[in-house]
């Protein structure tokens, strides 16, 4: 049986798994470990499933940890996530003493991991606390940030900023997203997982069959976005834009694919609005699907001619890259990490308004071979650049800059 | 191991390195060019390094129309065509040293600060942000014995590696060439004539895949198309 590096190599090239192994030489022995607060679900949990493990094939120990606390606790991690991506909200002291509480008491448990271990990372707020249960601890700590920090509610990233700030380094997915602290901020972009269900190659039936499923034809052309529905991913300018290239291209047809069942009260407000919008138009298919139809997701971005990812605003949109690896151009809003990702006109298009989508959606439409150019580009790109195997690759140097002492120059061997 | 010290080049061959950088965000963010200016005139010469030559290994798309990160965000987010051009073509090899090219970054905006009216300014979420970078070098275990044998060597480099041989070697070594000139260069006159060629490729302009290609071709023009 391959493993998990050799299945890597088959999609990411040979010479990037020989540079992993390459770097890893020196960490031979090492012991790396990750602390979080979930090991199902999530974006950090499924870098986890995957980096963990290759770690290991590389002959580094990797060791990962999950904290355990009751509701109260995760009420309030809630209560950080939200107010680091700048909802203005305070936290009770009752919930930031059961923060506390959990922490401490995790520390008593994981004590002897977390000492003994070389590199230890702890993924978001939840975990932060730990590190100073653990005085006596050996090796370097790093804080990973998977949120955007840009513009934190002051008062609960000051609370919060006073555990990071002791730590070794930390670790943002954009430098806008970034805080100032006292030590070193490293800057790694999220990645895609070329292996999973998303973003695995899929059989030419299956694309058909979910096609079939959901009524799209497949002699007409479709234009697709993937998101919440959320008024930051503007639905209905996608809708609007829908519209204006249907003028030109009256056999259009649009999907769009958004979660179900969420916790943001305005997600169903939203979705009635785009559900309004797009009524007595067969031709707009609005799809509520569950958080784990994976594959269905990754067909429907084959089957689309073109992705959308409107957002008005927009930290670092997976779906952007998900598309991109399925060889798609995409028209993305010109927001946040959309900009890094996307290359304007060389692997699809930065819009600002929906009239600027519709132009662009009508442009790759009637220009078939600059679409499949365009396609091209963008699928290399993310060979180039968004694949897991670069994400591993950042942290094994970043690792070793630590172990190193930090300098601007390190060689070895 | 040795830590921040000149990389040693076996006497008998050339070992084949290759490269990581980590990007570190200094904090240092500027909304319009006079913010710009200032930064740029007291920032750690590391952050100019990595906003001219650190682009080459960063998640971007090789054939960018503005070559370093200044004149690309002169275009993109201050709208500024101007500055936009004459910052892209400021060439980093021109100038002796991080300083030199500094005085001449500060020269190029002065100069379109002094003829404007309004300093151009850049909408909220598209700051500059100064950045920097931490270099790992490691082995690849390959060394080449014989000069013809880069032939088949570098084809197969990384791009990485082609940036440590090529690019970043001249901001390490004494004369300020290439790893590959500094080898050849010390075994034979033999290769003056190669060492002259591998100097008339321009390092900057070109995305490092490109870079690659043209050193390859150079090569393989030079030792013969046929198996050495």
């Amino acid at each position: 049986m391959r493993s998990m590096l050799e299945a890597y190599a088959e999609v990411a090239g040979a010479d990037v798994i020989d540079q992993l192994h390459q770097l890893a030489e020196p960490l031979r022995g090492k012991r790396v470990v990750h602390v979080n607060s979930t090991r199902i679900g999530g974006g950090v949990a499924e870098i986890l499933n995957k980096l963990v493990p290759a770690l290991e094939e590389l002959g580094i120990e990797s060791i990962w940890e999950v904290l355990t606390g009751e509701s109260d606790f995760y009420q309030c991690t809630k209560g950080f996530h939200n107010a680091i991506q700048g909802t203005a909200a305070d936290i009770p002291p009752a919930l930031l003493r059961v923060y506390e509480e959990t922490n401490a008491e995790n520390a008593e448990r994981l004590r002897p991991v977390l000492a003994e271990a070389d590199i230890v990372l702890i993924h978001d707020p939840q975990p932060a606390a730990l590190l100073r249960h653990i005085p006596e601890r050996r090796g370097k700590w790093i804080w990973r940030c998977h949120i955007d920090a840009s513009r934190p509610y002051r008062p609960v990233w000051r609370y919060l900023r006073k555990f990071v700030s002791e730590y070794d380094a930390s670790i943002f997915s954009l430098a806008a997203f970034a805080q100032p602290l006292p030590h070193n901020v490293y800057i790694i972009p999220p990645s895609i997982d070329p292996l999973t269900e998303k973003n695995m190659d899929l059989p030419e039936e299956e694309i058909a069959a979910v096609r079939e499923r959901f009524g799209i034809d497949p002699d007409r052309p479709m234009i697709l976005q993937v998101s919440r529905f959320d008024r930051f991913k503007d639905p209905l300018g996608v809708i609007a834009a829908y519209r204006e290239a249907r003028k030109f291209v009256p056999n259009l047809q649009l999907v769009l694919a958004g979660g179900g069942a969420t916790d943001d009260p305005e997600g169903d407000v939203v979705l009635t609005e785009v559900q309004q919008a797009a009524a007595g138009d067969a031709n707009i298919k609005v799809l509520l699907l569950p958080a784990d139809a994976h594959r269905t997701i990754n067909a429907l971005q084959r089957a689309a001619d073109i992705v959308l990812q409107k957002s008005l605003k927009e930290g670092f949109g997976l779906t952007v890259t998900e598309a991109m690896w399925k060889g798609k151009p995409v028209i993305g809003g010109n927001t946040g990490g959309i900009r890094l990702q996307l290359v304007n006109h060389e692997t699809g298009f930065l819009v600002n308004t929906p009239e600027g989508a519709a132009m662009r959606i009508r442009y790759l439409l009637f220009h078939q071979k600059q679409r499949l150019k365009m396609g091209r580009n963008a699928r290399e790109f993310v060979r180039e650049n968004f694949l897991v195997t670069r994400h591993m690759r950042e942290y094994l140097t970043l690792i070793l800059t630590l172990i190193h002492g930090g300098e601007e120059r390190i060689v070895l061997g | 191991m040795t830590v921040n010290q000149p990389e040693p080049i076996p006497e008998k061959g050339f070992a084949i390195k290759d490269c990581a950088l980590t990007a570190i965000a200094t904090g240092r963010r500027a909304q319009n060019l006079r913010e710009l200016r200032h930064i740029l005139q007291e920032i750690h010469p590391g952050s100019i390094y990595y906003h001219f030559w650190g682009g080459l290994l960063r998640p971007r798309y090789y054939d960018r129309e503005y070559k370093n990160d200044f004149a690309n965000w002169a275009a993109t987010s201050l709208h500024h065509q101007t500055l936009a051009e004459r910052l892209s073509v400021i060439d980093p090899n021109d100038y002796a040293d991080i300083e030199r090219l500094r005085e001449e970054l500060l020269d190029t905006i002065d100069d379109v600060l002094d003829a404007t009216e309004q300093v151009p300014w850049a909408v909220a979420d598209e700051q500059f942000h100064f950045m920097r970078s931490q270099i790992v070098v490691f082995s690849t275990h390959h060394l080449v014995a014989e000069p013809e044998q880069l032939k088949e060597v570098v084809p197969a480099m990384t791009i990485s590696s082609v940036f440590y041989h090529f690019i970043d070697a001249r901001s390490r070594t004494d004369a300020h060439v290439d790893d590959f000139r500094a080898w050849l260069g010390g075994m034979s006159p033999r290769y003056d004539d190669l060492c002259e060629r591998l100097a008339q490729v321009d390092p900057y302009f070109e995305s490092l895949p490109r870079l690659r290609e043209q050193l390859s071709e150079l090569l393989n023009d030079y030792f013969g198309g046929g198996a050495s």
